[in-house]
């Protein structure tokens, strides 16, 4: 039962979004959750956050940025090609609840999954900060989307092409330091980034919450492949998470298990683009 | 007397299989297998029937073999075994029905396994014998999960004309003997024929679905008249120590899922990687360890070693297994206990900390309890560490559902019967007992399957 692509585009030359026709999986999404999906027999299974779900269409969208073999080949999926299996929805949703002001950060390609966890919060009834950036502006994605569902939206970019020149972590230092009183924090992005949200949200004591990206199997708690450490003990960021408290996150350890395949990954991407271009190596 | 010895079986040497994934045991051949059968001297009160925890009348299928009535070898045995290839291949015989046969107590018992895939096998060289179809009751059924536990509770279901649909978490069916159990010792493609032999039936198999995520139990309730859930012990445990998240640190059921289910043995022409370690360490030894242990041998490892706390009697691995992994080079080391794992600036595991035990008296459970040998600690050199010591349910399914007991080891709780405390809800394998075998899952999936008929019978 293969899973229909419906649309496709490219958002800027290294990312794409991609909304998949998945009605039972549409209708159970909520924000924060992921799927798992392989592209075909020899694939493997890549989790990527559901950036957006409509119920009434049935339809999931997915946002992913080129990094490996698998993400480029889904980058030359067009609309009318399948996917062969696509499960979800994974982990636990977002929690949830009207607790006043709320920080979303999204960095990079983290902001897509930050969007739903936006709208959520803003359909909550709280006050809605958000904090979205990248390298410079042609990488910035969804800016619209995210400024519709937020009372205010700030950008940062490293390069200082639009808004901010700098981080995210620097608007979001000024907010803590500002009238405003904050109840929570939400940051999604590369790991570097999270766990430097931490270090700055940790001395205010304003609850944050990341949403972790470790390497996955299966995503239901069978293959012990997500494990992460949070507050000195092991979890699984399939079922016990994805997103977990930033402030007791074992973020070096993260990173350490991201790097574990490293050299595999290079052998199937060279592999990958050789096979494309038929060379004869 | 015995007429004649057991029939050896062939497998491939030693050498020529440490460096592929083919099929170890080769099977009989007809002139074997018909040997065999003779040996059996069809006892009025046959002991091995009993021993075999779904009952299939061993003597009866035995019989059909010497006779060369093959088609009637298979009726005999399908209508007790939906899964007999599998089953002949991974079944504890020895000490099941061949642990009793009688022929045993002065020499050595009938290959009763080994008949039995030779039987099975015989049928997947033919067409399939055709299936009488059963009148619909109207009544479906759901059954949570694809392991041996929930294919024997379709299949006996849809015999009984029940419109049966199966949930499966992964891509593919047939649970543990497809993401656990490696392709050497139990080819994928028999498992699939298996699966499609029980779709074949009329039951139809939904992939991709996480009973708990997608729809939870109450809602199946809603839609079926009654569920089964099947869906293993599958939550890997770990050691506690340190050093366990380590990169190279796997967990058993991580490693065999990308060898065998993701297929990366064959990386990069599959895109799944794993690591190949050079020294490797598998702690445990039951199965899961041997098949391990087995698995990095292929991936090209130089050297790998099964730590165990206690000897190797006291071993849970079945005896053949332990057997071909001495032949394939495996070391073991027993009366040894990993007490932490140490990496290196990358933090990738380089050594592990082992202390060695001994075994004192039995306690009043029979069992011997290792004790630390105090100042033993050594270290061993390694790069990929492998822990096999257990699993346990997976909580998905009882955290989302109300009423569903479970006991203190995650296991939920059902009568001999496969009863629940949850209305029309029933379960067997793994998810109940805890860790076990092929068989008494497939036992307690045809008890279920009686179970559920009566309650959709009232
Ligand atoms: C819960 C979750 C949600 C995610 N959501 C998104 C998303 O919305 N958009 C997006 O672009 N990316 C997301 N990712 C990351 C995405 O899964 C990886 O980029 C992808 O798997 C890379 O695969 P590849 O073959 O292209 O690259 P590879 O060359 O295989 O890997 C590149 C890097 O990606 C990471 N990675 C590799 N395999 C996996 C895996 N199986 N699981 C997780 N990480 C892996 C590693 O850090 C690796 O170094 C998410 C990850 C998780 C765990
Ligand atoms: C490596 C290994 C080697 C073994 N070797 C042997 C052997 O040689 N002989 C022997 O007799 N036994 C052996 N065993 C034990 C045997 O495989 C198990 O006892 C048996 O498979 C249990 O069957 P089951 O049907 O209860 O569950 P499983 O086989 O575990 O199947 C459970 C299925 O349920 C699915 N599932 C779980 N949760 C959900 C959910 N929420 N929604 C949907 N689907 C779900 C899983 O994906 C899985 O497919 C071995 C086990 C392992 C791990
Ligand atoms: S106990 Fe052994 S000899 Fe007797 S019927 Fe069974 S298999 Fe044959
Ligand atoms: S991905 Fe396998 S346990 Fe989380």
């Amino acid at each position: 039962m293969p899973f229909k692509i419906l649309e496709k585009s490219q958002i800027v030359p290294t990312i794409h979004q991609i909304i998949i026709e998945a009605p039972k999986i549409a209708r159970k999404a909520r924000a924060g959750q992921f799927v798992i999906l392989r592209i075909d027999e020899s694939g493997e299974r890549i989790p990527l956050t559901i950036a957006d779900f409509d119920g009434e269409n049935g339809t999931i969208t997915i946002i992913f940025q080129e990094m490996g073999k698998t993400t480029k080949q889904l980058s030359k999926l067009q609309a009318g090609d399948s996917l062969l299996d696509f499960v979800g929805p994974l982990g636990n949703p977002s929690e949830i609840e009207q607790v006043g002001t709320v920080v979303c950060v999204g960095g990079g390609v983290g902001v897509a999954p930050i969007f739903p966890i936006a709208r959520a919060h803003k359909e909550a009834g709280n006050r809605v900060l958000t904090i979205i950036g990248s390298r410079n502006t042609d990488l910035l994605l969804w800016e619209d989307k995210v400024r519709d569902v937020s009372d205010e939206l700030y950008i940062t970019t490293d390069d200082g092409s639009k808004g901010h020149h700098g981080f995210v972590t620097d608007i979001l230092k000024q907010l803590l330091e500002g009238d405003e009183q904050i109840s929570l924090v939400i940051a999604i992005g590369p790991p570097i980034m999270m766990r430097t949200v931490a270090g700055v949200t940790h001395p205010f004591g304003v609850k944050t919450m990341v949403s972790l990206n470790s390497i996955m199997v299966d995503g239901t708690g069978m293959c012990g492949s997500c494990r992460v450490l949070v507050g000195g003990e092991t979890k699984f960021a399939c079922v016990d998470g994805p997103e977990f408290n930033a402030h007791e996150v074992d973020f070096t350890l993260l990173m350490n298990r991201l790097m574990m395949y490293r050299t595999e990954e290079q052998l199937a991407e060279e592999k990958y683009e050789c096979d494309r271009e038929g060379c004869q190596c | 007397m015995p007429v004649l010895d057991r029939q050896h079986m062939p497998r491939q040497d030693p050498e020529k299989r440490r460096k592929n994934f083919e099929e170890v045991a080769l099977g009989y051949s007809g002139e074997q297998a018909k040997k065999e059968a003779s040996r059996c001297i069809q006892c009025k009160k046959p002991a091995c029937i009993a021993g075999c925890p779904v009952e299939i009348n061993i003597p009866a299928f035995i019989k059909c073999i010497d006779e060369d009535d093959m088609e009637g070898a298979v009726k005999e045995l399908k209508s007790m075994n939906a899964l007999p290839a599998i089953c002949g291949r991974v079944c504890p015989q020895e000490s099941q029905c061949e642990a009793v046969c009688v022929l045993g107590k002065k020499g050595e018992p009938v290959a009763i396994g080994r008949l039995e895939r030779y039987t099975a096998d015989w049928e997947l060289g033919t067409k399939p014998i055709p299936e009488e179809k059963p009148e619909p009751t109207g009544k479906r059924v759901a059954v949570v999960g694809s392991g041996p536990a929930s294919l024997t509770t379709a299949a006996e279901l849809a015999k009984l004309g029940h419109s049966v649909t199966i949930f499966e978490a992964l891509h593919k069916a047939g649970g543990v003997l497809v993401y656990g159990i490696p392709e050497f010792r139990l080819p994928k493609s028999i498992v699939l024929n298996e699966v499609k032999y029980v779709e074949r039936l009329g039951v139809s198999i939904q992939y991709n679905s996480v009973v708990g995520k997608l729809d939870t139990l109450d809602e199946l309730l809603e839609e079926f008249n009654a569920v089964f859930l099947g869906t293993g012990a599958g939550l890997p445990r770990f050691m506690d120590i340190d050093g366990e998240n380590l990169s190279g640190v796997y967990s058993a059921n991580e490693f065999l899922t990308r060898v065998n289910l993701m297929k990366a043995y064959q990386f990069p022409d599959y895109d799944t990687p794993i690591k190949r370690g050079q020294r490797v360490v598998v702690v445990g030894g039951g199965n899961v360890a041997m098949d391990s242990a087995r698995c990095a041998v292929r991936l090209g490892a130089e050297e790998v070693t099964i730590i165990y706390r206690r000897g190797e009697e006291e071993m849970p691995a079945r005896n053949e297994e332990i057997e071909n992994a001495k032949e394939e080079g495996i070391k073991f080391k027993i009366l040894s206990n990993p007490t932490r794992i140490l990496g290196d600036e990358s933090n990738w595991v380089k050594h592990i900390e082992c202390l060695n035990m001994e075994l004192c008296e039995p306690d009043e459970s029979g069992r011997c309890r290792p004790e630390p040998k105090l100042g033993t600690e050594h270290l061993i050199d390694v790069d990929v560490v492998v822990i096999a010591i257990g699993t346990s349910p997976n909580p998905l399914i009882p955290m989302t559902s109300k009423g569903l007991k479970t006991t203190k080891w995650g296991t939920i709780v059902a009568d001999e019967n496969g009863i629940t405390s949850k209305n029309g809800v029933f379960a067997g394998g793994d998810v109940v007992t805890g860790s076990a075998t092929v068989i008494s899952a497939m036992g307690a999936g045809k008890i279920a399957a009686k179970a559920i008929n009566n309650f959709l019978n009232n």
